[in-house]
């Protein structure tokens, strides 16, 4: 068991799963020579040679289109788009070949592919920063990850890569010096299935990718009032994994969750309905969600940092959902 | 290399009598296919939209008989022909247009999303341009498994004005990839001529701007499409790369059913259909002593009683089981 970044985490995944499988290539720009935007797949192109580390031009339906072809073929290609903005040229891509393949002649074909793509950005404005995750999640067909730490980086872009179905593999630009542990033997994350970052019994805070950071930090905070958190990680946003989050909501009966992406038809949307309709008597108070507020980020710094959510407003969205029951005996009184 | 208006020569084996009738056989199937298709659809067996190749026929069947049985095919939403040519048996073939379970596609894809794996036949696909980023994937996988297998990718004029066009083409440029653009170009996309639509009338002529041979022949000579494109399928398959050959052609039918032609005159079609294809090279067999009017005679009364059939199996094949709707969304759910 060794610390290591996110970053360093996704390499491992790719190398291994290079290593283990002929059948995975990579393409992307500048992978190769350049050594990847965010440096994940930098030394590969040398370990590996052209073939199997492809630069390519900057043309993103050529990419997921070319990766849907020799997915087809029975290749495992990992696309690399630079930042999850740019999936929005290749959207159709995406939403009408890889998540149609296997439905729309009656399961002939398969699209064993991994989209890696990176949400976040910070100084970047408005069309470099957008959290896009919900417009994927959306689509019956696709699967959609966004791991939180370096264990489940690596776990969940292994199990991605071996999985018959188009995964969107969405990182985080601030999470990738993030440091954490993770095992040096083989190992995966399966798929669709959330984990309890944290254990606690007051109020159950649901986050992902880099909010679950934000809600584990929240959730010291909250201790040091006496307010015990349960973060459950999402990990998965389709297939979404909602045991663990109704299991806690059981037991807290107090639900925030929290994403950064907006808060308007949003994965929170989703999940807070779900907690609603499959435990509605569970809840003591209103489910609350904490997102980036409804503006395209701007790019002035104090700006942005209103726009976007961080572990004070979690805490503040706890602190209203727990009033409602610290209000209920003084009532009764 | 530059583009260029070929002398089509036609080859050997387009002198035996066997083949010519075959090629015959085959564009009558689909004349007889597709009209019954439109009967059908008047009668409410087939929904949606139904787009037929009438008068297309020497360009879907030319296509498919440059090819071997494992070259790879990606074609667009008029495929009905070119899925008949490729020899997918006609009862499965109109029992997908009929919505039934014994669909070549089991019923989930319908008339613009004819498919068969046996047939190394990947697929119609109805957003337009968007089908030509997977074939240059898939001959991807062919050149980095070393495999000499051509993919052919079939689409029309209008197509050729979309993004995807031109990233899928400078990719296959790029790395010198084993597939052969075929653009059928009936002169109108979908109401808007040509030359109301494209700068460059001669769509050959944009082979030169991604390295790739271009040429054009007269679509409506089935002879002079199989050999052009055969002489490109090798091409590529000894390893020279992608091309781009037109097939000039004239659809004798609306854009869809639903299309009452405004944008062209009677006169015009009327014009057209004097000169049918399919009548000529009747009388071009018949005249070169090929095959007398009884053998032709034969073949005719062949394919209508295929036809026939296919509409009965159609006809009397179940539907789709309603407990298999959610089959296919994932390869392991």
């Amino acid at each position: 068991m060794a610390d290591i970044t996110y970053r360093e985490a996704l390499r491992q995944a790719l190398r291994e799963e290079m290593l283990r499988d002929e059948r995975v290539f990579l393409l992307g720009e500048d992978i190769g020579a350049y050594g990847g935007s965010y440096a994940v797949t930098k030394g590969l192109l040398e370990e590996f040679g052209e073939k199997r580390v492809k630069d390519t031009p900057i043309s993103e339906t050529a990419i997921i289109g070319a990766a849907v072809g020799a997915a087809m073929d029975g290749l495992r290609p990992v696309a690399e788009i630079m930042t999850i903005n740019f999936t929005l040229v290749a959207i159709d891509q995406v939403i009408n070949n890889a998540a149609k393949m296997h439905y729309m002649f009656g399961g002939q074909f398969r699209c064993p592919m991994v989209i890696r793509t990176v949400g976040g950005g910070r100084r970047l404005a408005a069309t470099h920063s957008q959290n896009l995750e919900v417009l994927f999640a959306h689509i019956p067909g696709l699967k959609v990850v966004a791991p939180a730490t370096p264990y489940d980086a690596k776990g969940l872009l292994k199990a991605a890569i071996r999985d018959d179905d188009p995964v969107v593999f969405i990182e985080h630009s601030l999470l990738y010096g993030a440091r954490g542990p993770v095992p040096d033997e083989d190992y995966v994350v399966p798929i669709g299935v959330s984990d309890v970052k944290r254990r606690g019994r007051d109020v159950t805070i649901v986050a992902y990718s880099r909010m679950t950071r934000e809600a584990l930090i929240a959730a010291e905070e909250l201790a040091k009032q006496g307010i015990e958190a349960e973060v459950v990680d999402l990990r998965t946003l389709r297939p979404l994994d909602m045991g663990p989050v109704l299991d806690s909501v059981a037991r807290t009966n107090r639900a925030v969750v929290v994403g950064e992406d907006w808060r308007s038809f949003g994965i929170g949307a989703e999940v807070a309905a779900r907690i609603q309709e499959e435990a509605f008597d569970d809840l003591d108070a209103p489910v609350l969600r904490v997102n980036q507020l409804e503006v395209p980020t701007p790019y002035a710094a104090n700006l942005e940092k209103l726009a976007f959510p961080g572990s004070q407003q979690i805490v503040e969205a706890c602190l209203e959902v727990l009033n409602v029951r610290v209000g209920a005996p003084v009532t009764a009184g | 290399m530059s583009s260029e208006h070929k002398e089509v020569v036609l080859l050997p084996h387009q002198q035996d009598r066997e083949h010519l009738l075959d090629l015959y056989r085959k564009m009558f199937l689909i004349r007889r296919f597709e009209e019954r298709a439109a009967e059908a659809y008047t009668q409410g067996k087939i929904g949606g939209f139904l787009h037929l190749a009438i008068g297309e026929e020497p360009a879907n069947v030319g296509t498919m008989a440059a090819l071997r049985p494992d070259d790879d095919v990606f074609t667009h939403y008029r495929s009905h022909g070119h899925a008949l040519a490729r020899g997918m048996a006609p009862g499965p073939v109109m029992a997908e247009l009929f919505g039934k379970a014994t669909g070549v596609s089991a019923g989930r894809g319908g008339s613009m999303h004819l498919a068969s794996l046996e047939h190394h036949f990947w697929g119609g696909y109805a957003i337009v341009g968007g089908h030509i980023p997977l074939a240059v994937g898939m001959a991807l996988a062919h050149q980095y498994r070393g495999l000499d297998r051509v993919v052919l990718c079939i689409f029309g004029d209008g197509a050729v004005n979309t993004g995807a066009f031109h990233e899928a083409l400078n990719m296959a440029g790029v790395w010198r990839l084993p597939v052969v653009f075929v653009v059928s170009n009936n002169l109108y996309g979908m109401g808007t001529a040509i030359e109301r639509s494209s700068a460059v009338t001669e769509v050959y002529k944009r082979a030169a701007a991604y390295g790739m041979p271009g040429v054009r022949v007269n679509g409506n000579d089935v002879l002079e499409v199989e050999a052009a494109v055969r002489a490109q399928v090798e091409h590529a398959r000894a390893g020279n790369g992608p091309s781009l050959v037109e097939l000039v052609t004239y659809r004798f039918r609306g854009h869809s059913m639903a299309d009452p032609e405004l944008y062209r005159s009677k006169e015009e079609v009327e014009r057209r259909k004097a000169q049918d294809p399919i009548v000529q090279f009747r009388r071009r067999l018949e005249e070169q002593g090929v095959a007398e009017a009884a053998a032709l005679d034969a073949v005719e009364q062949a394919v209508e009683d295929a036809v026939d059939a296919a509409v009965r199996f159609a006809d009397e094949s179940p539907e789709p089981d309603p407990g298999t709707l959610f089959d296919y969304v994932y390869v392991n759910p």
